[in-house]
């Protein structure tokens, strides 16, 4: 039954389906600077040295602007990735696992990358 | 989907929505697609970013192994390919965003923001590098 609320709130039997659209334009917006500062980071310290990129990352603006790039572009890659397997992986059980195993990828890489850049920059 | 027809469960046979061999490129059509691959390519990529960070963190020999992967020339061409997605799908999203906001439909806009897409990312990806190897 579509009551006149759940019309206005536009979900179906889901019960929801706006909140990946929306996270991944706001991921999206948030990347536009957040991507080129990962880029400058990268174009300085891709042949750097080993305490290069610890002194680098000691400062604490360009670790927490790293780690604010690597949480985005996480969120926003596990919604592209599932957009990507809604689009073309349809058989049972096949789809819900290829979309379980994009938020253990997505949220492996999260753990792993923020792991290194505190660790890095907390000088341990 | 080459056939215009699927058979159904009965045995009758229904006409599909034609797929995307049944059109001709455009820009818009071409740029989407690259745009779809580009992320993709950058999902897997992330697992470069995350080794080359871990390996930081481990300790100075781990990433000294890094280094020279990332360092031999299958390594370096590898980094060029995954600057150029990253830099494209980086265009490419402005170009939705503008979009999301309702701008640049008319038909030449349109076509001219999604040229602006590969136009803009081959040159800024190799001034990037040149770049990079200028203050190494």
């Amino acid at each position: 039954m579509r009551t006149p609320l759940s019309q206005v709130r536009g979900r179906g039997s889901a019960k929801f389906g706006t909140e990946d659209y929306w996270l991944q334009r706001l991921t999206a917006a948030v990347l536009v600077p957040l991507s080129i500062v990962l880029i400058i980071f990268l174009v300085r310290n891709g042949a750097a040295s080993h305490a290069d990129v610890r002194a680098a990352l000691a400062n604490p603006i360009c670790a927490i602007l790293l780690a604010a790039a690597i949480i985005a572009g996480v969120l926003h890659m596990r919604v592209g990735m599932q957009v990507i397997i809604e689009d073309y992986v349809h058989a049972q059980p096949w789809s819900v696992l290829a979309i379980v195993l994009n938020w253990f990828f997505a949220a492996l890489i999260a753990l792993g990358s923020i792991w290194a850049v505190a660790k890095l920059s907390f000088g341990m | 989907m080459s056939t215009s027809k699927a058979k159904a469960a009965g045995g009758v046979e229904r006409p599909l929505s034609p797929h995307l061999q049944i059109y001709a490129p455009s820009w818009t059509m071409v740029m989407s697609i690259v745009h779809r691959i580009t992320g993709a390519a950058l999902y897997f990529g992330t697992l470069l970013l995350a080794w080359w960070l871990i390996a930081a963190a481990a300790g100075p020999n781990a990433f000294a192994t890094a280094q020279w992967v990332f360092g031999s020339w299958i390594g370096r061409l590898v980094l060029f390919g995954y600057t150029w997605a990253l830099v494209h799908h980086l265009i490419g999203g402005i170009r939705f965003l503008i979009w999301d906001f309702g701008r640049c439909f008319d038909e030449k806009p349109r076509f001219m923001l999604s040229k602006l897409n590969i136009v803009l990312s081959v040159p800024l990806t190799i001034l990037l590098w040149i770049v990079a190897y200028a203050v190494k």
